[in-house]
């Protein structure tokens, strides 16, 4: 192409998409972007998958981001288009997943007018993206588009919003190509200051309780990171805890990981938290799920804290030790500076701690009970323990979605990720009717891969209408539902919080799931008793079709272990099974603690 | 070797003068004001104007409060701004020269009028628009100043005034960009 030769704006963003190696973008048409539309369809380099709703075109977005590693792309109309891409790009701001969102917007000289299907995109996302534009000129689209994807990728990665007025899509302008030079202002640090690592290892040196804590963040700095992290975990011998985010960062089945953290987090990984003396953070960012009662959050260590956001640093939690930067680069060099500083770790020290964990670990706090009669109950855990053992015969590579709420929760604490990338569940936002358009990203990104949402009866109903997405790109994901006819996790703060007092938390009126998948020509399953689980979960398996698999879970279980909110990490309810008196004193929920979430 | 930071912190809070060179381009303000309401920090004043039409860079003056957490993170906040190039705390970084400019509107007649003008000299105020029952005063100076003059000018006949807000900038050789 001449310098000279122009393009339409429309043909801009196709050929600025297809220089960023985008295969595949999610989207729903309107009037405002009729002519990228127009576009799409004299080309083949960029495949489209029609949602059914302009949020799911997020959703999978995020889904095929996180799953690859690479940018998910959305294009929406104008107006509800960009609207009801909000929810989306907030989660995908929360999660820190790099998404590029194409949205229409009225002509240029009808922005202010109140035209029809206009909203004001950027003012309405500016908080709920990482960075927006509006192009106003269509020889600045390409490098906007180009910056777009920068922006999105680079440093933590986030949501980025490219507002096109239909007459920049028309108009016709010059190309301009990936730039040369590197970006004006952002420039985030990756590399990080030797100092900063030399105090880092000096503080781990001399811990003699010491915990990794490893966070998202690992996950998109690519599977690298998570080598890295495995490989420092080795040499050190310190245990591992990970957080929701951070599942697949380091093995599930190595010795040294004690689980997930948190508020549903395991007892040893809380404990140890709780009582280390030198924690390493690396790519999490003390969330208020991750931390309990701030004033009592591991309240004798010494913290080290990197992350490639320095606001995230001294947000919640003052650490000792900062350290900005990308994961597998603060990784490659604490391995290097452990490696070249000749102080001699506590290993005496550090064998005690590994016996005081295996003493907590001993609790066995994930246990549940359930009876084994072919008529029984089945129990939400069993379910997701069942599951994961069967799709574990297969050997096949799987990828786990969730919804939100009980069943996020079990399956975060019952499956064992072995690898990063594998594991899509929204994270920070807590978005309900995010699995199944996640699902849905991860399938289109994985053709030959097993993905499951596992999903509640009340969060699949949010998004329920991309089922029919499923069908007409012939996506196999199958559907797991632990339907226990409430929204499970409200009822459980109903119950221990409020009285009992089950306000509004009955899911009423449910469609019959199986009938449900078929008409939107799938396959529906049930398992009322423990005898049909298996037998369901293997046929779900063997269809090559999306699957809805219906599993009517015990109503009543709780999700343990649970801090509280408010309560600190050493005042952690265990379930109904544990019988050995809790070491703390079983926290009443302090008034301080009601008003959090 | 380090101690452990006590979990429970400093919670005195202090005044920070903040500048914030950002790139002059539509909704960079927006940015930053939304960043002050959404996340609940103070904003005790703010100004801004473009300070190089070459390279189309505009600078954020802006006087915040807060612990020396919220500081920090206020600062980290701003950094993180896609259009930010950079933040400075002059409040920290060594000693500046803060200023505001005011227009003060004193309306009356008489000794009033006289004493108003008396005191405008005192305090080098300049008189920018005056009518046979009004004056405007144009005045320059730290925040306290233009708190001391204002006082005096309301039993005077004070009308309105108009302030900048504080624009601050380090003393001695280098800039925040430098």
């Amino acid at each position: 192409m001449t310098a000279t030769e122009t393009l339409s704006g429309a043909e801009i963003v196709l050929r600025a998409l297809k220089d960023q190696g985008v295969d595949v973008i999610f989207g729903y048409p309107g009037g405002a972007v009729l002519p990228i539309y127009d576009a799409l369809f004299q080309q083949n380099a960029i495949r489209h998958i029609l949602v059914r709703h302009e949020q799911a075109a997020v959703h999978a977005a995020e889904g095929y981001a996180r799953s690859t590693g690479k940018v998910g792309v959305v294009l929406v109309t104008s107006g509800p288009g960009a609207t009801n891409a909000v929810t989306g790009l907030v989660d995908a701001l929360m999660d820190s997943i790099p998404v590029v969102c194409l949205t229409g917007q009225v002509p240029t000289h009808l922005i202010g007018n109140d035209a029809f299907q206009e909203a004001d995109t950027t003012g309405i996302t500016r908080p709920a993206t990482k960075h927006n534009y509006l192009v106003k000129d269509v020889n600045a689209l390409g490098r906007i588009l180009h910056e777009a994807f920068y922006v999105a990728r680079s440093g933590r990665p986030g949501p980025v919003v490219v507002d096109l007025p239909k007459d920049v899509l028309i108009g016709r302008g010059v190309y301009q190509g990936m730039p040369a030079t590197p970006h004006r202002s952002y420039r985030p640090v990756v590399d990080p200051d030797p100092q900063a690592i030399a105090q880092a290892v000096r503080i781990l040196k001399n811990a003699k309780r010491p915990i990794v804590y490893a966070g998202g963040g690992v996950i998109n700095s690519g599977p690298e990171a998570s080598r890295l992290l495995t490989e420092f975990v080795h040499l050190t011998g310190f245990p591992c805890t990970n957080t929701l985010m951070g599942l697949g960062a380091f093995p599930a089945s190595d010795p040294q990981f004690l689980g997930m953290l948190g508020m549903h987090g395991t007892y040893e990984a809380n404990l140890a938290m709780h009582g280390c003396d030198a924690m390493l953070n690396i790519g999490a960012r003390f969330d208020d799920r991750v931390t309990g009662r701030l004033r009592d959050f591991s309240p004798n260590s010494l913290k080290i804290h990197a992350d490639i956001d320095p606001s995230s640093i001294n947000k919640n939690v003052r650490v000792d030790c900062a350290i900005v930067g990308d994961a597998t680069r603060v990784l490659a060099a604490l391995i290097a500076a452990w490696k070249a500083d000749p102080t001699k770790p506590d290993t005496g020290a550090l064998a005690a701690w590994w016996k005081q964990i295996d003493l907590w670990r001993s609790r066995d706090c994930l246990r549940y009970r359930q009876d084994a009669s072919p008529k029984a109950v089945i129990k939400p855990q069993h379910a997701i323990k069942r599951l994961y053992e069967i799709v574990r015969e297969t050997g096949r590579d799987v990828f786990i979605t969730t919804e939100v709420g009980q069943h996020q929760m079990w399956a975060a604490q019952f499956w064992k990720f072995e690898r990063p990338n594998r594991w899509l569940t929204s994270g920070g936002l807590g978005t309900m009717g995010y699995g199944l358009p996640a699902a849905m990203g991860a399938q289109i990104a994985h053709p030959e891969a097993l993905v499951i949402d596992i999903a509640g009866e009340a969060s699949i109903l949010m998004n329920i209408q991309e089922m029919s997405t499923l069908a007409q790109y012939r996506l196999p994901v199958k559907v797991f539902i632990l339907n226990n006819e409430y929204m499970g996790m409200v009822r459980q703060w109903q119950e221990l919080l409020h009285g009992g007092r089950y306000s509004e938390s009955y899911s009423a009126a449910l469609p019959d799931f199986v009938k449900l998948a078929e008409s939107f020509h799938g396959v529906g399953l049930r398992a009322k008793t423990l005898a049909d689980l298996d037998d369901v979960i293997r046929e779900m398996l063997a269809v090559d079709r999306a699957v809805i698999a219906d599993i009517c879970v015990d109503k009543h279980e709780n999700c343990f272990p649970m801090i509280p909110s408010g309560a600190a990490h050493n005042e952690m309810i265990l379930g109904p099974e544990d019988e050995a008196p809790s070491g703390a004193a079983q926290p009443g929920v302090t008034e301080e603690g009601m008003v959090l979430v | 070797m380090l101690k452990a930071l006590s979990p429970s912190q400093d919670t005195s809070t202090r005044q920070a003068v903040i500048a914030v060179l950002v790139e002059n381009e539509a909704g960079v303000l927006a940015r930053v004001i939304g960043l002050f309401s959404g996340r609940g920090y103070n904003i005790d004043s703010l100004t801004v104007a473009p300070v190089d039409d070459e390279k189309q860079l505009s600078r954020i003056t802006i006087v915040t409060s807060g612990t020396a957490m919220v500081i920090e993170q206020i600062k980290a906040q701003l950094d993180r701004l896609v259009p930010v190039h950079k933040v400075a705390d002059l409040t920290v970084e060594g000693p500046h020269i803060a200023r505001e400019l005011a227009l003060i509107k004193v309306a009356g007649a008489g000794e009033k009028r006289v004493e108003a003008l008396r005191i405008a000299d005192a305090f080098r105020a300049r008189v920018v628009d005056a009518t046979t029952e009004s004056f405007v005063f144009e005045m320059t100076g730290a925040t306290d100043k233009i708190d001391a003059f204002v006082a005096l000018m309301r039993p005077l006949g004070l009308v309105e005034v108009s302030r900048t807000g504080i624009v601050a900038i380090a003393r001695g050789p280098k800039g925040i960009d430098g």
